[in-house]
Formats: structure tokens, sequence, C-alpha cells
């Protein structure tokens, strides 16, 4: 079940060796092409000689999200505009987005990559991928749209939204795989099963699931509902787009497809390579990208990585499911709180719709933590006690997973606003003042 | 002799209560009876209407979190101490009474309560053995 058996099994003693030859022509060429990374290196007095073996990436400078909004909107290419073929970049609500180039062979690696992912979970040219992942800018959709093709599968682009036609096409052409963020996947689930689909249509086998953190809890939700096994792939733009790594069938966490990136876990204030297994800040270095390639790519995702050998054979170390990112973290009196957290305490008691809000506020010095949470068919009775008193066990898990108390707000099913790209999880009213 | 009440979650925010109401008018359903719990975050509201059938899918439909219960209608003389009787008799029956809420209806006489206890057939029964008179459900949906 190997899409490039070759890379995908090549032993670590091999892969280092392939992983030092790149990246030393990676280190050559960011030097001699992107002034950028010129500087960087002039700043810290090292010269591409200087990289002598893999343990020296440690000396090599970072790239932060700023270091690429600072040179939009083409500083950080390293071939001339003419060999760029596509350009795709990042929404931007916080200034200029985030632009980022991709040349042939570019285009190339990534659909072998994505096609990696599809066969490493089962996916053939027999199969039927519906993809709702967003077409445009985003690189989610044209990222899935051309492995697709490689791996010679059938690919519907239907891109994100129009719920009622996905649930349509999904029955009429029988799609297998579905390609979304996973909580677009449970927006559907929750509409077909509100009647919205014949099940004996519904022939669904495989979700590939990415593009924002999510639980094991949230996992078994999809699982559930639509019968299928949710599959975790990972990517970001400023790295490549989905197929940075990906799940493979024994759901143990995420092979990096390290031929083509090296990726570390620092600690995100000391800035330290951590050892594996340890949690951390997830950072890339991108070893064969042409037009867009960055070193030690600072993701703000919070991962771990683990080097014990997986059963399906392949080599490569794997990263634990991103459960939360640097940003999407919120300090509450003190304690690091991630959204992810409270997903799968509410999972846990199963009683709830996984829909939720964390609204954060400070009354005088104190931080409140509301939770709201929609209230679903399954836990609502028509006894007041009864829905107190679920109330009651939701806020004590929640003060024993999360270590603070939260007032629980039960609202309205549909009540919080759904999305169809990434789920908005936090509202802070503190940067609000 | 059971009455199927249903039981709708209400945000406290302005114009949910109106909005179940709109949603059943819009149905052609009657209300015959309603009755809100609320706390400072939450209400529940529970109503007994003409044609619970339609109301149920109808309030879905409409977004709201909907649940049927069995409760029971007893028909009380409106004069003092008539219905601690029935509370009496169930009570000595070691039937618990979740809550209970009062309807009017167009004889004069007699009051309405509805009960609802989480052993609804042992209640009839005891009810019925003691002469309370039980209110059957079609005839309190026509009322
Ligand atoms: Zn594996």
């Amino acid at each position: 079940m190997y899409w490039q058996e070759k890379y995908e099994t090549m032993s670590r003693e091999e892969l280092r060796e392939l992983q030092f030859t790149r990246l030393k022509a990676l280190v050559e060429r960011l030097y001699n092409q992107v002034p950028f990374y010129k500087e960087r290196f002039k700043e810290k007095g090292i010269l591409p000689g200087d990289i002598k073996s893999l343990e020296d990436l440690k000396h090599l400078p970072f790239t932060t999200k700023q270091d690429l909004r600072d040179t939009y909107p083409f500083g950080m290419f390293a071939v001339p505009m003419e060999q760029v073929l596509r350009l795709h970049a990042s929404s931007g609500t916080t200034g200029k987005p985030i632009v980022v180039g991709y040349t042939k062979e570019d285009l190339e690696t990534w659909g072998h990559l994505v096609a990696r992912c599809l066969k490493m979970v089962g996916a053939s040219p027999k199969d039927v991928v519906q993809n709702a992942y967003g077409y445009g800018l985003f690189t989610g959709g044209l990222g899935i749209h051309y492995g697709t093709e490689i791996l010679g599968a059938t690919v519907v682009p239907i891109s994100g939204g129009n719920t009622d036609r996905q649930l349509m096409l999904m029955q009429d052409f029988g799609t297998t795989v579905l390609t979304c963020t996973p909580t677009y996947a449970l927006f559907l689930a929750e509409e077909a099963h509100a009647g919205r689909v014949d099940w004996d249509r519904i022939k669904l086998k495989i979700g590939i699931f990415g593009a924002e953190p999510w639980s094991d809890a949230m996992r078994k939700q999809l699982e559930e509902r639509w019968n299928i096994k949710a599959i975790d792939i990972y990517g970001l733009s400023e790295v490549l787009g989905p197929g940075v790594a990906c799940e493979c069938l024994h759901q143990n966490g995420l092979h990096v497809f390290e031929d083509h990136f090296i990726p570390e876990i620092i600690d995100p204030d000391t800035l330290e390579p951590l050892p594996f297994g340890q949690k951390g800040e997830l950072v890339f270095t991108s070893l064969t990208k042409d037009a867009f390639p960055v070193l030690r790519y600072r993701t703000k995702d919070i991962s771990v990585l683990y080097a014990d050998k997986c059963d399906c054979g392949r080599t490569h170390i794997r990263m634990e499911r991103i459960t939360g990112r640097t940003d999407d973290m919120l300090i509450i009196r003190g304690v690091n709180v991630f959204p992810s957290q409270v997903e799968s305490v509410l999972l846990e008691f199963g009683e709830t719709e996984p829909h939720y809000l964390l609204v954060v506020d400070r009354r005088g010095s104190m931080d409140d933590l509301e939770i709201r949470v929609e209230v679903s068919e399954k836990m609502f009775s028509d006894k007041v006690r009864g829905l107190e008193d679920l109330e009651k066990r939701l806020r004590a898990r929640i003060l024993s997973v999360l270590g603070i108390s939260a007032k629980i707000k039960l609202v309205e099913p549909k009540s919080i606003p759904r999305s169809e790209g990434k789920a908005k999880r936090i509202i802070d009213k503190r940067l609000m003042e | 002799m059971k009455v199927q009440q249903i039981s709708v979650f209400l945000e406290n925010k302005s114009g949910r209560l109106a909005r179940v109401t709109e949603v059943l008018g819009e149905n052609g359903i009657n209300i015959r009876a309603l009755s809100i719990a609320d706390t400072t975050d939450f209400g529940i509201l529970r109503l007994i209407v003409d044609d619970p059938e339609k109301a149920v899918p109808a309030l879905k439909k409409g977004g709201f979190v909907v649940s049927t219960t069995d409760v029971l209608a007893v028909e009380v003389d409106d004069k003092p101490g008539s219905l601690s009787e029935a509370m009496r008799l169930l009570e000595q029956a070691a039937i618990n009474i979740e809550y209970l809420y009062a309807f009017v209806q167009k004889n004069p006489q007699k009051a309405l309560v509805v009960f609802r206890v989480e052993q609804v057939d042992q209640a009839i029964r005891v009810l019925q053995d003691n002469g309370v008179t039980l209110m059957p459900s079609q005839e309190v949906y026509k009322m």
C-alpha cells in the first residue's frame, strides 16, 4: 500500500543521508537566491559551507509568519517569476496575506505526496473522492484535487459549502472518500442524520480531514456517524499544503514525509529543539521545494514527534495529531487551555452536540470562562433537575481536565454559528478592551 | 389515560417563546395548556396541544430541541382539599411527583391538573382504584 515505496520505506540511514544532501543544497540555494536568508545567515555568522551534518540544522535561523508577511508578496521566492506556475495565499485576516508559489516540479511533488496520503489509507483509482475543501487561494482544495488525479481516482471538485448538493452528489455519485475539515464533516453528518440522506445509498468509507485541530473524541464521532475511517491529514501552505504528513491506517500519529521535510519540535519560549516524545511547537524545513522553500518554519502548531517503528512499514517518523496551536491557546488564570480539551470532554459525555464556544472575559482581575454548549435531543429532558445535573457533571469534568472552573451555559441547537471551513471556538473579550 | 406532553428547550432570550407559538400557529396546532419552568439561563416549556404527533416534527423542523413525556390529566372537584387527596394517594403509594400544573376547562365545577410522575402506569392504577377521575388523552386534546 505504498505510492512511492522506495522513499516511504527507506532505511533511517539512507533517509538521513538523503536529507543531508538535500539540506546542503537547500541552504546553498537560499543563501544565493533569497536576500532575506542571506541576511539572516550573515547575522548569525553562518556560511552554507558550515553545514557539515544534519545536526547543524539547529544552528540555522528560524522563519516566522511575520517574516513571510514582511517579504510580501514574492520576497521569499527562490526562482524567477517565469518559473512560478501557481500562487496560493493565506486568507490574511490580519493584514497582508502570506503568498506561496510553486514551480512545475513543486506541483508534481505536491501531487505525489497527496497521492501517498490517499494510497496509504486505502484509496485507489476505483474511488470517488468528494473534495469539499475550499478551492481557490487556499491550498486545501487544489492540493487534494491534483493528488487525487495523480493517484488516478475520480475527483468531485465540489469545494466547501452547499450542503444539500454535497449530500445529493454523495448519494448519486457513490462517493467513497470525503475530504474536508472535520467540523464540516460533522455538520454534514448532522444534516445527513436529520433525514437528509438515504443511508443505503451512502458508500463512504474514508474521510480525510484536516486544516484545523481536532480531538480523538471528534474522530470517534465522525467514524460512528459516517461509519468510516476518519484519517488526519496535515499540511500548511507555508510548507506545502495538505500532504506534509498523514496518518496511515494504524491511526497512530501522522507520518511526516521526511524525504521532503525535516520536522522538529522546539520549546516555543527558549527555541531549543526538544527530543522525541516531548510536546512543543512544530517546525518544518522544506527540503525540495523550488519556488518557495522554507527554513525552520515555526508553525505555531503544538505536537510531539515519535520515532518508534510503525506497523505499516513506513520508516518516516510520526507526529501527534495537532490538538492545539500556540495562538489558539488561551491562558485563563494562568492555566493553558485548548479548545480541543473542552471538545473531548463534551464528546466524552456523548450527551451534547460537539458544538461549543469558549467565551473568556475579565471581571475585575479575575478571568471568567464560559463554555456555551448546544443542547442535543439525547440529553434534553422535561425536568430542570436533569439539565442542571448535566451542567454540574460537565463543570466537574472540565475542572478536572482543564484545572479551572468554568460556567457551563446550555444553548439552543444551531445557535452557535456553523462554519464551512475552520470553526470559531473562542471569543476572548479580554482582547477587546 | 396517558397524555402526551411536549417539552421544548428555550434559551432565556427574547422572542423564543413567541417563536414556538408562531411555529405551532403556522402548522394549525392549538395549545391546550402550557407551563414554563425556568432557571437564570434556560427554560423548559411544557405544552399540551391538540395534535402532538404533528407538533413534534414541526417544532424540530423549527430548530428546537423537543422531547415528549407521558403525563396524567387528573380531574378534581373545584373545591378546597380535592387536589391534596390525589397527591396523598400518590404519596402513600411512594410515587414521586416531579411537577404538576393546572389548567382551566369549560366545566367550571372541575379543575384539571397535569401530573408528571416517573411511574405512570402505577399512578394510573392507584388513582383509578381510589375513584379519582383521569381524563382520557383524546378528550384532553379535544378540549
Ligand atoms: Zn504507519
